[in-house]
């Protein structure tokens, strides 16, 4: 036991409040990345997590919570893609590469003045890259609540929305607003993206979102296992990237501890390659099914 | 502003900008907005493993970003093409921060690769810039045609004997190439900015490639050019005005198309 916990893990407080945002923002960030990775989202979702850029370090700049930021101007740039047009696919990769390239001009900004006009240290770091062992235990209530809205409004257009990404037109002629749905997902997405930009920070929060979602896609192709699958995939990394992250501290005579984001998704990654076998294993045993 | 330690500066951003130009055109084109965004981060997490290695950073930036072309052609061939992006590119940017914390460099460090820093070109970097900028505007004359071909439609290309997957891998280690030598000067996160905006903003002037490319090099010349003044003058990042001024150049170049579409209705395709 020794071996794999080091002392104090399970009595730190920083700890359980990693754990616990972790977990709640991992069960977010999978539920809405089953869809996001259907729809071919998945630019739309990293160019969301660089508005949250933005909007982390301006709420810095104005002494605000982060948290907020995150989530105030990742809606906005949400509204904003959905305007110029997301929906079309057609073109959305150019109108989403525009949103990233203003957004990320605007966050150079931001985290400049942050750095000059504040006199604090760590911003970008802490914005860029997350530090989820220094999160204060307030952050908690406010983080589940965002959490519930995100995965009520989810589940309000579970229906429609699954009917709307797998075939449009069936779903326009049984009279769903596509517009609306769509839309209503985006404000989804940009919540849970805000979410876990708090926990991983911003640029690394693209792979709780699509990491998760991908590997339980290419296990099952149902959508209802596909969904738990995700969300077991995603809180098993980020717990065992904390749990690696603390140990870290220990390892060799430094005690300078490795980041946890990179565990989380670097984990992450490997479930998302090792995902990847099985269906691989299936298709050189029995060739002649392929197609 | 022309003094001494900005000739260096003025010299490279000229080069970088002449090549996010034409190579921006082809990625606007093909639609590889995500893979341009990626690799470049890639880059970054090269140039902090350099960093940490005592390496030369050029080097760093180079491996990893032709190592994450190579990954995302190769992965994407298989599984879905934008999950595969966005995974090598966290992927990337988590080795980019683990390098970062093992170093003692910090904050002014990661903010330089990531935004850029305009201030910071030595004369030693600037062959190797304008020489891997040759190599890439050569490779670029020397695909034009089957690449133009590929990107636009691909099933004649296919069955003209392009191998439309050859020409994606070679195109991404093009890009790879491109950035890694733009990622020092004007940061990770900014030359996608200067690769997006600029060219699209000249497609909706024409639709012929020639001029096209023309015309993405000119705009995005004028926006590097524009920027620095700007980043001079006001002491903000550099960053933070080719973002804004490229996506203004793009915003122009929309409303021009939908005014000459609202002229010529009769002519629309």
């Amino acid at each position: 036991m020794h071996f794999i916990v080091e002392p104090g893990f399970f009595s730190s407080q920083p700890v359980h409040v990693a754990l616990t945002i972790g977990g709640v923002v991992a069960v977010v960030s999978a539920a809405v990345g089953i869809f996001t990775v259907i729809r071919g989202q998945s630019f739309a979702g990293h160019t969301l997590t660089d508005v949250s850029t933005a909007g982390g370090s301006a709420a810095f700049l104005l002494g605000m919570n982060p948290l907020l930021g995150f989530i105030g101007l990742s809606l906005v740039g949400s509204g904003t893609m959905d305007l110029i047009g997301v929906q079309r696919v057609r073109g959305r990769d150019l109108a989403t590469g525009i949103v990233l390239g203003a957004s990320i001009g605007l966050a150079a900004l931001f985290l400049y003045l942050d750095t000059t006009t504040r006199a604090t240290t760590g911003a970008t770091q802490q914005i860029l890259f997350g530090s989820i062992f220094t999160l204060d235990p307030g952050e908690v209530p406010i983080v589940v609540a965002f959490s519930v809205i995100s995965l009520v409004a989810l589940a309000v257009i579970y229906r429609p929305l699954l009917l709307a990404t797998m075939s449009p037109d069936i779903a326009a002629a049984r009279g769903v607003r596509l517009r609306p749905v769509g839309l209503a997902f985006m404000l989804a997405l940009a919540v849970s993206v805000g979410l876990s930009s708090l926990a991983i920070g911003s640029i690394l929060s693209t792979a709780l979102l699509i990491g998760p979602a991908a590997a339980a896609l290419r296990l099952t192709k149902r959508i209802g296992a596909a969904l738990i699958t995700a969300v077991a995939i995603g809180v098993a990394a980020t717990w065992v990237g904390v749990l690696l992250a603390y140990d870290s501290y220990y390892w060799g005579s430094s005690h300078n501890g490795y980041p946890v984001s990179f565990f989380i998704v670097a984990l992450t990654f490997l479930i998302y390659l090792a995902s990847g076998l099985p269906a691989r294993r299936a298709a050189t045993s029995a060739p002649a099914k392929r197609h | 502003m022309f003094s001494g330690f900005m000739t260096n500066t003025w010299v490279v951003a000229t080069v970088v900008a002449a090549l996010a130009g034409v190579v921006g055109f082809f990625v606007v084109l093909r639609g590889s907005a995500f893979p341009a965004h990626a690799i470049p981060n890639g880059a970054f997490a090269g140039a902090a493993a350099a960093n940490l290695l005592g390496l030369n950073a050029l080097l760093g930036l180079g491996v990893f970003a032709v190592f994450a072309a190579l990954g995302i052609g190769t992965l994407g061939r298989r599984g879905r093409h934008d999950v595969v992006t966005a995974l090598a590119l966290v992927l990337m940017l988590a080795l980019g921060a683990l390098f970062l914390s093992r170093s003692t460099e910090y904050e002014p460090a990661i903010y330089a690769l990531l935004f850029g820093e305009v201030l910071g070109v030595s004369t030693t970097e600037l062959l190797p810039v304008a020489f891997l900028a040759v190599v890439c505007i050569a490779a670029i004359v020397f695909m034009y045609r089957p690449l133009t071909l590929s990107s636009v439609v691909p099933e004649i290309a296919e069955a003209r004997g392009v191998r439309s997957h050859r020409m994606e891998i070679a195109f991404l280690v093009v890009l790879a190439v491109a950035t890694a030598m733009t990622v020092p000067v004007v940061g990770a996160l900014l030359i996608f900015s200067l690769m997006i905006g600029p060219p699209a903003a000249a497609r909706s002037f024409t639709d012929r490639p020639p001029v096209a490319i023309i015309l993405s090099m000119a705009i995005a010349l004028a926006t590097v050019w524009a920027a620095i003044a700007s980043s001079y003058a006001s002491n903000w990042p550099i960053g933070f005005f080719v973002g804004t001024m490229s996506a203004f150049a793009y915003g122009i170049g929309r409303a021009w198309a939908a005014w000459r579409r609202s002229r010529r209705p009769a002519t629309r395709l």
